[in-house]
C-alpha cells in the first residue's frame, strides 16, 4: 500500500499540484502556447489515424494468424507481430530510421516528417491491435458462422453480421490500448520525428523539452492535459465497448 | 467420532443462509445433507469443516468444541465439489500432501499412500497428473487425499455432482463399501434424493437455511415432517384433496366404495414401471405408478374409464398444511380384487 | 465463387505480409544488416567501450532490483485483489494500471517533482541526509519500478481468479498452514503466469527510455542507461554504436519473446 502510493500516487499528485501551482489562469496560459497546442494536436490526430489503420490491419493480421494458421504466411508473420512490444522504443526508432531514414536503401526517406510520426506510432501499437483480437477470434464458435451460412448468408454478410459484432469489443479494447500508448509514445519519436517544433514535435517531446529547460510548471501542465486525454480516451473506448457487450447474450 | 451441530445461524451480507440448525451425526455413521441447490447444505458442511465461521451456534467433534478452531487443526477430511486437485502435483503427491505437511517419516508416507491408492483403486495411476484422469478417478483421488491424514470425520460436498449418470451409480455403491471398511463418520451433501436414500444411514433435509427433518431414509420417506419433505423425497400425487404416493394407489375396472372415477389420459411405459395419468371426475389430474405385471392384469388403454383408490394401510397427507409425521391411514376401502 | 474466395484469401495474405513486413520485418532486418555490415568485430568493439559496458551493467543491476521489488509487490497485490473483497478494490486496481496509460516522460516528470533535491517535495529532506535520488541510481530504480508496476499483477491476477481458492482451502483442510499453502500450492499454481509477468517487467525495464531521460541525468559512465547510450550514439552521429547497441538490445528482446512464448505454452499445458 505504502509502496504503491509512494511509487505511483505521490508523483502524480506532485504533477497535478505543480500544474496548478500558478492558479488556473497560469495553467491555461501554459497549455495554450502555440508550441504546446500544435504538439497536442499532432499527437491526437496521428494517434487517431494510427488507431483506425491498425484496427483494420490488425484485425486482418489476427484473422490470418487464426484462420489461416497453417499457411507459410502466418508462420512467417507471427513472430514479428510481438516484436514491437518487446523492442525498446528507442530501438524501434532506430529500426525504422535504418530503413526509412536518410540513406534509405529503399529511397524512402521519410525521417523528420509527420508521416514518420504516424509510422512510428503504428509500429509500437501493432501488437495491441493484433493480440487483443486474436484470442477472441480463436475462441469464437465457428458454428454460428456456419449457421449463418446455412441460412443463406453470403460470406460477406456472415462476416459483417455474425463475426464482426463478436469481435468488436476486442477490436475496441485493442484500439483503446493502442491509442493510450500512441499518445504517450516518446522513445521512437525522438529518433525518427526530428522534433521540429510546430511540425513534427509530439506532446511527450514538448514535455521533455520543458523539463530540460527547467520550466517545470509548463511541463506539468502539458503532462496533465496529455494524461487527461488518455483517460478520456480510455473512458470513451470502454463505454463503446460496453455497448457492444450488453448487446450480447449473457 | 460424533459431530454435534448446535443452533448454527449464518448470514451472508443481509441474506440469511442458515437459521438455527441443530442435528447430530452419530459416530461411524453416514449422514446425507439433502435439499435443493442454494438451500444452505454446503454452508453447513463448510462450517463443520471450519472453512466458514457461523454467526452463532457451536460445532463439536467427538464432544470437543471446535467452533473457532481453524480447519487445519480440526482433524477433518474434506472433498470439494470439483475435487480441487493440486494440478501441479501427481496423484501420488496429491495424496501424500497432508502427510508431508505433518512431517511424517518418508517410509510411513510411502506405505500409507500406496495403501490408500490401492483402496481407491488408483494404484496404477500414481505418476499421472490430475489433468490426465477421468472425472471418477479424480473423485477417488480426492477421497484418498482426504483419508490419508486419518481424519476424525469425512466431509463430502456433492461428491458425485459433476459425474456421468453411469459413473455416479458405480461410485455410490463403491462409497458405501468404502464407508463400511473405513468406518469414519461421514457427512455428504447432495441434491439427489435417490443418492441420499441409497448411500446414507440418516438424512437431514435442508431447505432455505432451515432443517426440515432428520431421520433414516425410511422414516423420512414414510413419515415426512412436511409437505416439502414429502414431495422432495419421492413422487407424490393428489387424490381427493390429499397427497399420496402414486405407488400406493390402486386402479380397478369396477367402481368400489370410496373409489374415484376417471379416464386414462396417457400411458408411459418405463420398463418395469408403468405410469398411468388419470383425469378424475372432480377435475384432478393424478397419476398412478404400477408394476408391469399389475398393468398387464388391468389391460387398460388410453381413454378407458377406471376407478382409483388408496391401497389398504397406505398413508395420505392433507394438502397445504404441515403434515402429521405419522400420516393418516385411510380405513374402509376394501382390498383390490 | 471458389475463385473469389481464393482471391480474397491471397489478397489477405499478401496484404498482411506487406503490412507487417514493411512496418516491422524489413526494418528489423535492415538494422541487423547495418549493424553487421562493417564487420562483426567493429560492431563488437562499438558495444564494448567502457561507457557502453557501464551503461549495460547499470541497466541490468537496476532492472534486477526493480524486478525483485515489483515481483514481491505484484504477487501480494494480486493475492489481495483476488482473495479479499473490500471497498475501493477497483480503485486500487485502476491505480496499479495507471502506469500503462501514462507517457514515460510524464512519469519522469512526476518523479522529479517528488524526489528532486531542488524542486521536489521529499528531495530536500533526503538531500540533507546525503541521499540523492534524481540523477542517481535510486531514481533509475524507482523509475524502472514505476513503469513496470502493472505487469506482474496483470498476469498473476487472472490466473488466481481462474483457479479459485479451492486448492488453497483443500490444503488447509489437510493441515497446511498459511505459509506452507503459499509455497506449496499458490506459488506453483501461478508460476507460469508469474514467470510471464516477470519477463514482461524485465523487458519493459530494459527498454525504458522516456522516464530515464528525465530522471537519470544521462551522465556517461555514471547514470547513463543502455537505451540512453544507444540514443546518444545515434544523435552524436555514431551510427556504428547505435546500430550495434540496437542489435544487442533487439536480440535481448527476441530472447525475452522466446521465453515468453515458452512460458505461455507451459501454462497452457498445465491447464
Amino acid at each position: 500500500m505504502t509502496y504503491l502510493s509512494l511509487l505511483v500516487l505521490l508523483p502524480m499528485v506532485a504533477v497535478f499540484s505543480k500544474a496548478f501551482s500558478g492558479g488556473p489562469s497560469a495553467f491555461w496560459r501554459e497549455v495554450s502556447q502555440v508550441q504546446v497546442r500544435a504538439a497536442l494536436e499532432l499527437t491526437v490526430v496521428s494517434s487517431l489515424i494510427v488507431v483506425v489503420v491498425n484496427a483494420l490491419a490488425g484485425t486482418a493480421v489476427a484473422w490470418l494468424l487464426v484462420r489461416d494458421h497453417r499457411s507459410v504466411f502466418a508462420r512467417v508473420i507471427g513472430p514479428f507481430v510481438d516484436l514491437p512490444f518487446a523492442l525498446p522504443t528507442v530501438i524501434a526508432g532506430i529500426v525504422l530510421v535504418s530503413l526509412y531514414g536518410p540513406n534509405s536503401p529503399l529511397h524512402a526517406d521519410i525521417a523528420y516528417t509527420r508521416t514518420a510520426v504516424v509510422v512510428a506510432m503504428a509500429f509500437v501499437t501493432l501488437p495491441f491491435a493484433v493480440r487483443s483480437v486474436q484470442p477472441v477470434l480463436a475462441a469464437l464458435d465457428q458454428e454460428s458462422e456456419e449457421a449463418a451460412a446455412s441460412l443463406g448468408a453470403s460470406p460477406w454478410a456472415t462476416f459483417r453480421r455474425v463475426t464482426l459484432p463478436s469481435l468488436a469489443p476486442a477490436i475496441i479494447t485493442g484500439a483503446g490500448l493502442g491509442f493510450a500508448r500512441a499518445l504517450g509514445e516518446y522513445g521512437s519519436l525522438t529518433i525518427i520525428s526530428g522534433n521540429l517544433p510546430l511540425k513534427t514535435q509530439v506532446a511527450s517531446v514538448v514535455i521533455f523539452g520543458f523539463v530540460e529547460n527547467d520550466d517545470l510548471p509548463a511541463a506539468a501542465a502539458t503532462s496533465l492535459v496529455l494524461f487527461a486525454l488518455a483517460l478520456v480516451a480510455l473512458l470513451i473506448f470502454s463505454t463503446i465497448r460496453r455497448r457492444f457487450i450488453t448487446a450480447e447474450l449473457p | 467420532m460424533s459431530i454435534t451441530v448446535q443452533s448454527i445461524s449464518k448470514s451472508f451480507g443481509t441474506a440469511p443462509a442458515l437459521h438455527d440448525v441443530t442435528f447430530e451425526v452419530p459416530a461411524g455413521s453416514l449422514m446425507a445433507l439433502l435439499g435443493p441447490s442454494g438451500g444452505g447444505k454446503s454452508t453447513i458442511l463448510r462450517i463443520i469443516a471450519g472453512l466458514e465461521e457461523p454467526d452463532s451456534g457451536t460445532i463439536a467433534i467427538d464432544g470437543e468444541e471446535v467452533t473457532h478452531l481453524p480447519a487445519r487443526t480440526r482433524g477433518i477430511g474434506f472433498c470439494f465439489q470439483h475435487y480441487a486437485p493440486f494440478r501441479h502435483m501427481t496423484v501420488w503427491e496429491n495424496v501424500a500432501f497432508g502427510l508431508k505437511v505433518r512431517h511424517r517419516p518418508k517410509a510411513e508416507i510411502a506405505e500409507r499412500v500406496s495403501e490408500l491408492l490401492e483402496l481407491v483403486r488408483l494404484d496404477g495411476f500414481s505418476r499421472r497428473y490430475p489433468a490426465q484422469l477421468s472425472g471418477g478417478q479424480r473423485q477417488r483421488m480426492a477421497l484418498a487425499r482426504a483419508l490419508a491424514v486419518q481424519p476424525r470425520v469425512l466431509l463430502l460436498d456433492e461428491p458425485f455432482g459433476a459425474l456421468d449418470a453411469q459413473v455416479r451409480k458405480e461410485l455410490r455403491t463403491w462409497l458405501r463399501e468404502l464407508h463400511e471398511r473405513v468406518q469414519v463418520t461421514t457427512v455428504l451433501v447432495t441434491h439427489d434424493q435417490e443418492e441420499a436414500m441409497e448411500v446414507a444411514d440418516r438424512i437431514a433435509v435442508v431447505r432455505d437455511g432451515r432443517l426440515e427433518q432428520v431421520g433414516t431414509p425410511a422414516e423420512c420417506y414414510d413419515h415426512p415432517a412436511s409437505e416439502f419433505v414429502l414431495t422432495f423425497l419421492g413422487p407424490a400425487t393428489r387424490l381427493d384433496g390429499s397427497w399420496v404416493r402414486p405407488h400406493d394407489l390402486v386402479v380397478t375396472r369396477e367402481a368400489l366404495p370410496g373409489s374415484h372415477r376417471g379416464r386414462i389420459e396417457r400411458i408411459v411405459r418405463l420398463g418395469f414401471e408403468v405410469r398411468l395419468e388419470v383425469l378424475l371426475e372432480d377435475g384432478t389430474d393424478t397419476w398412478v405408478q404400477l408394476a408391469r405385471r399389475s398393468y398387464d392384469a388391468l389391460g387398460a388403454e388410453v381413454g378407458d374409464e377406471v376407478h382409483v383408490h388408496v391401497g389398504v394401510g397406505r398413508r395420505t397427507w392433507p394438502v397445504g398444511e404441515e403434515t402429521d409425521p405419522q400420516g393418516q391411514s385411510l380405513v374402509g376401502v376394501p382390498p383390490a380384487p | 465463387m471458389k475463385a473469389r474466395r481464393l482471391a480474397l484469401r491471397w489478397g489477405l495474405r499478401l496484404f498482411c505480409l506487406a503490412y507487417v513486413g514493411f512496418l516491422v520485418g524489413v526494418p528489423a532486418g535492415s538494422v541487423v544488416w547495418r549493424a553487421l555490415s562493417p564487420g562483426f568485430s567493429s560492431a563488437w568493439n562499438a558495444v564494448t567501450t567502457p561507457a557502453a559496458i557501464h551503461a549495460f551493467v547499470l541497466t541490468l543491476e537496476s532492472a534486477a532490483l526493480a524486478v525483485a521489488l515489483n515481483t514481491v509487490f505484484g504477487v501480494g497485490m494480486a493475492l489481495l485483489l483476488a482473495r479479499r473483497r473490500f471497498p475501493g478494490a477497483s480503485l486500487l486496481e485502476a491505480l496499479v494500471d495507471l502506469p500503462l496509460s501514462l507517457s514515460p516522460v510524464v512519469v519522469g516528470l512526476g518523479l522529479v517533482l517528488l524526489w528532486s533535491s531542488r524542486e521536489g517535495w521529499a528531495g530536500p529532506w533526503l538531500a540533507a541526509r546525503c541521499i540523492e535520488v534524481i540523477c542517481a541510481c535510486p531514481g533509475i530504480v524507482i523509475a524502472s519500478a514505476f513503469v513496470s508496476l502493472p505487469y506482474v499483477v496483470r498476469e498473476v491476477l487472472p490466473v488466481l481468479q481462474e483457479v479459485g481458492d479451492e486448492q488453497e482451502q483443500a490444503a488447509e483442510t489437510l493441515g497446511a498452514g498459511a505459509l506452507t499453502t503459499f509455497w506449496r500450492i499458490t506459488l506453483p499454481t501461478i508460476r507460469w503466469g508469474l514467470a510471464y509477468g516477470v519477463l514482461l517487467t524485465t523487458a519493459r525495464i530494459l527498454g525504458e527510455f522516456g522516464a530515464m531521460s528525465v530522471v537519470s541525468g544521462d551522465i556517461v559512465s555514471r547514470t547513463q542507461t543502455f537505451t540512453q547510450f544507444v540514443s546518444d550514439s545515434f544523435t552524436n552521429f555514431d551510427p556504428a554504436g547505435a546500430y550495434a547497441g540496437a542489435l544487442l538490445l533487439g536480440l535481448l528482446s527476441v530472447a525475452v519473446l522466446a521465453a515468453l512464448s515458452f512460458s505461455r505454452s507451459r501454462e497452457a499445458r498445465i491447464r
